[in-house]
């Protein structure tokens, strides 16, 4: 900073006739933040201060935490979701920690689960998630399993976590635990969810599992988790802890908290002995499109040369009949369109009514009970691995991951 | 006492809720609710964030001693911001606008820009862990040269509804927490200020009023002693003995300090399992427990179980600090053999831990992890009195005398909430704030101006209606009139059974100003708030408690009264008067102004024995 204060500093602070001593934090908005000595934080015009003594570096002391060699090994791939912070009293800084050490210490349970092995992939904030990293998270993940990992946990911010497990279920095939986590409430206040979150991933990653989670609260107490497939879970609510359902299905098994004690359904994929798979092409040359009353074919223009396209329409997946045709002109072109339901829940079908049976015609693909997001990362991973149209829509068409289902079971 | 001999050194903090339509981070209303109105619960474990340096503030360390899950109650008047479920809103500009009035009054310097920050709070109250508070102000100046040294506007807790469950209706309502700095001497003056304080917030008419509403925590130390936060004194009356106690307190664990210095007292630093000796026992407490550790406490025989306050002991402490590992308590041998505890076993005790009479042991009893916890709680505490009174934050107990709560709290427990963005203070805007007249002015003014009591005068400005009172005042109901009605009628009614807390302020001036404009007499007040309780319009009121009535039938009505009494009139002579005076009231029921009744009454009583 000018006047050569900078952050950490010992400054005295005049606000009119009072004066108070305290830390220089930074400026911001041109205003200076100075943390007094009682713990609060002021703002306050920059030539109000003067500073008494320069800061002392405070080394951080490096706490190695023993492991118990006995336990199974598991990784943790971390891509920027915080699970485990650290609070700078001095500044009031929180800082996100990724080494095993530091998540070892923020949650010591987990030491009595496995021995964990970290590695910090990328820190991002998961809106700025790319389809090439997921390719890149995929390879990660698949050389943790190929090193003998019993399991795998990827820390992810919540935002697009339903997005990248979709797409690490497309594109590796493993016979051990993927666990997706998250937290809604950030790692750097008492009440977040991380710790139950974290000790349930890592209970379902030595679990009897063999696919891609999510596992995150179950409900807005500290209960249990859910687990939930890859394929079939959405991001509900914009801040509930409960925010991860699942879609059309029900979840896969629960942990209960604080006994971790994890219940598998039938339909959950079992861990196996096999060899993981890898397919990691993806073409990130598709888009969602969501269809609203208004929308303009002229919009469409801008999808010209994508080589696919997902719908979210309306009810039991239409778009207004003057889209039709411009749909159709994309087929022509080549692009795979595929229909699902903004709806969310409910299964497409495009032959009840005359515009469904019109975009069939015009060669729409009929998403069945799929999350348009699914779908999306779905068509992202068929046109990845295919150069060949046919041979992605026939890819498409088929059951993959349990992505969708062929019955549309009530109650859920 | 000579307070200022032992070197008593206070000061207080005030926490006041304000009277907000919304509460501090979310668009609730700040409306407390009955237990048994909630919708639903929810539960939550909490735990302390690790800091920079891998401390973890003190207080909070000590709250997580014994992990705990909290069951917080929810109502239709709630949101997801109390279940810290949604990010906090923007901060409350009525509370901030408040709370910069009442630095105003104080002559206080205003916060350039104000920064929300979290202050880690465990304890359940708050469901983040934390609760939000900002610094406002610095520097304000109260009578007899006192000073505060800071206001705060922070949010208000969730209210404890037992052992571990909290009702959120409380949790976010508005408090602003005014800091003196340690100017008082005497327990009094701790008193005085604390009321001066109190009288000033009222003034704005913006805080919330009754039990509960204003708080204040008390910071006392003498010399040699430390400083001790005493925290939720609710009633005024008791804050001066509060501080007598504690300064007692002080005292006598100084002079422990000294016996124990002398016997040369000393604490083994290891408890010995001592499971075995009370393996027989009568005591269902030990027998049952899987693991009971002994504590030696060299030469403190007979001083653990000394009073040091009213109804407290140093064993006192000891099983306050032993309860944050989750026991339900200890035993020591000063108070024993009792409990089912035999003297032999007392003895056998003292044997194998090869103890004198000199010693007093202390027993935990529990599972092996909690009373291992427990008894190294009872060794921190007990090394402690060897060197003199601990810093602590402590609770007020019923009668004034003060329970252990948790160590001071550090600055390492404040970061920023970052989801809350800082607010700037305009010194214009603050410089034009409106500042209130004191209740103690007004109580003055009433008097002088009015030609109130000044009794009366000051019991109406320090009463919840004097806002009310002073609207009917200006209105020109007449002032004595007004604050009977306020202070004694709806008080009457009340204990007579009449559900006085559905007459609003409106209906009240309504029926006030029904007297005023003569279309109701003063003593049909009573009747006519009563019918408004009852759920009648005013109108309705008016007809059956206050029919109209011309002068010419009220003076038929009398005459009537009169004459079917003429030979009491005749026999009473002027004197009739009086008792007439309460049949025609009856009569007309309280429609015509008893000045009236009693002109025309005497005038026809006059005809009568003028005949």
């Amino acid at each position: 900073m000018k006047g050569g204060i900078s952050s950490g500093d010992t400054v005295l602070s005049r606000i009119g006739r009072t004066e108070r001593t305290g830390t220089f934090i930074t400026e911001r908005d041109g205003m200076a933040i100075v943390k007094l000595s009682s713990g609060y934080n002021i703002g306050l015009p920059r030539d109000h201060l003067s500073l008494l003594a320069p800061s002392e570096a405070v080394p951080a002391p490096l706490i190695s935490v023993a492991q118990d060699d006995s336990l199974p090994d598991l990784s943790i791939v971390s891509t920027g979701g915080t699970i485990a912070s650290r609070i700078d009293y001095r500044t009031g800084a929180v800082t996100s920690q990724f080494d095993a050490d530091d998540i070892l210490r923020a949650i010591p349970g987990l030491r009595g689960i496995a021995r964990f092995q970290a590695r910090k992939l990328y820190t991002l904030l998961s809106e700025n998630m790319t389809p090439a990293i997921w390719t890149e998270l995929a390879r990660a993940v698949f050389e943790e399993i190929k090193k003998g990992s019993t399991g795998v946990i990827v820390t992810h911010g919540t935002d697009t976590m339903a997005y990248s497990a979709a797409a690490l279920s497309f594109m590796l095939d493993t016979p051990v635990p993927v666990v997706f986590v998250g937290s809604q409430r950030s790692a750097d206040r008492p009440s977040s969810d991380n710790t139950q979150n974290a000790l349930c991933s890592a209970r379902a990653a030595v679990s009897d599992l063999g696919e891609v989670v999510v596992v995150m609260h179950a409900t807005t107490s500290d209960d249990r988790c859910s687990i939930h497939r890859g394929t079939r879970v959405r991001k509900m609510h914009s801040s509930r802890r409960d925010a991860f359902q699942s879609i059309g299905v029900p979840p896969l098994g629960s942990i209960k908290y604080p006994s971790l004690e994890v219940t598998l359904s039938d339909h959950a994929r079992r861990r196996r002995e096999d060899e993981p798979c890898l397919k990691d092409g993806i073409d990130d040359h598709c888009a969602l499109v969501c269809f609203h009353p208004g929308m303009k074919p002229t919009g469409l223009e801008l999808y010209s040369g994508y080589r696919g396209i997902v719908i979210a329409g309306t009810g039991l997946g239409h778009v207004s009949s003057e889209l039709v045709t411009a749909f159709r002109d994309l087929i022509e072109d080549g692009t795979v369109v595929v229909m699902t339901t903004q709806c969310l829940h409910g299964r497409v079908c495009d032959r009840v009514y005359d515009t469904g049976r019109d975009l069939i015609r015009a060669g729409v693909i009929e998403g069945e009970d799929m999350l348009p997001e699914t779908a999306l990362v779905k068509l992202m991973y068929v046109l990845g691995n295919t150069a060949d149209r046919d041979e992605a829509v026939e890819m498409f068409r088929h059951e993959l991951r349990g992505e969708y289902t062929r019955r549309s079971v009530n109650g859920l | 006492m000579d307070y200022e001999a032992l070197g008593l050194v206070a000061g207080i903090e005030i926490h006041q809720q304000l009277n907000t339509r919304e509460k501090m981070f979310c668009a609730c209303p700040t409306l407390l609710r009955k237990f048994d109105e909630r919708n639903g619960e929810f539960f939550r474990y909490l735990r302390a964030t690790e800091s920079e340096l891998g401390e973890i503030d003190l207080a909070a360390k000590e709250e997580m001693k014994h992990e705990r899950l909290f069951t917080y109650y929810t109502y239709d008047t709630t949101c997801l911001v109390e279940y810290d479920e949604e990010p906090p809103g923007p901060l409350n500009a009525e509370a901030l606008e408040i709370c910069c009035t009442i630095a105003r009054m104080f002559s206080m310097t205003p916060v350039p820009q104000i920064h929300t920050m979290r202050k880690l709070v465990i304890d359940g109250s708050n469901t983040s862990g934390f609760q939000r508070t900002a610094l406002v102000a610095f520097d304000g100046e109260l009578p007899n040269a006192g000073t505060i040294e800071t206001l705060c506007l922070e949010e208000e807790a969730a209210q404890r509804a037992e052992g571990h469950t909290f009702s959120l209706d409380r949790l976010g309502i508005p408090l602003v927490e005014i800091t003196t700095s340690p100017c008082m001497r005497t327990p009094e003056e701790v008193e005085a200020m604390a009321r001066y304080i109190g009288m000033a917030l009222r003034s704005t008419g913006r805080v919330k009023r009754g039990l509960g509403t204003i708080r204040q925590d008390v910071n006392i130390s003498i010399r040699d002693g430390a400083r001790v936060e005493i925290k939720g004194v609710q009633e005024l009356d008791l804050i001066a003995e509060v501080v007598r106690r504690e300064v007692e307190r002080q005292k006598n664990l100084l002079s422990l300090r000294e016996e124990l210095r002398e016997r040369k007292g000393a604490v083994k630093s290891e408890p010995a399992d001592v499971t075995r000796v009370f393996s027989k026992t009568g005591s269902s407490i030990l027998k049952k427990a899987p693991c009971v550790l002994a504590v030696v406490l060299e030469g403190f025989g007979g001083l653990v179980g000394r009073e040091i306050q009213p109804g407290r002991r140093l064993g006192s402490e000891f099983s306050d600090y032993a309860k944050k590992c989750g026991v339900g308590g200890i035993f020591h041998t000063d108070e024993l053999p009792a409990y089912g505890i035999t003297a032999e076993e007392v003895e056998k005790l003292r044997v194998s831990l090869s103890a004198g009479a000199s010693d007093c042991i202390v027993l935990v009893a529990a599972d092996p992890a909690k009373a291992s916890c427990a008894a190294r709680q009872v060794i921190s505490r007990a090394e402690k009195a060897l060197q003199g009174i601990p810093e602590e934050t402590r609770r007020m107990l019923e009668d004034g005398s003060t329970a252990y709560m948790r160590p001071l709290p550090g600055a390492a427990r404040m970061y920023p909430e970052t989801d809350v963005f800082p607010i700037t203070i305009s010194d214009d805007w603050y410089g034009r704030l409106p500042l209130p007249e004191l209740l103690s002015a007004k109580a003055e003014r009433f008097s002088r101006e009015m030609g109130l009591d000044p009794a009366l005068a000051s019991q109406i400005a320090s009463s919840e209606q004097v806002f009310l009172f002073e609207q009917a005042a200006a209105s020109g109901i007449p002032p004595l009139l007004a604050a009977r009605t306020l202070l004694a009628t709806l008080k009457e009614l009340s204990r007579a059974g009449t559900d006085v807390s559905v007459i609003s302020d409106e209906d009240i001036m309504a029926v006030l100003s029904a007297v005023r404009d003569g279309k109701a007499a003063k003593e049909a007040v009573p009747a006519m708030l009563d019918a408004l309780a009852q759920g009648r319009t005013l109108d309705q009121a008016l007809s059956t408690c206050a029919p109209s009535l011309s002068r010419e039938e009220l003076e038929k009505i009398i005459r009537k009264i009169v004459e079917e009494r003429r030979s009491f009139v005749v026999s009473r002579g002027k004197g009739a008067v009086g008792p007439l005076m309460g049949v025609v009231m009856a009569e007309v029921r309280g429609s015509v102004d008893g000045k009236l009744v009693s002109e025309i009454l005497s005038k026809e009583i006059a005809r009568v024995l003028g005949k």
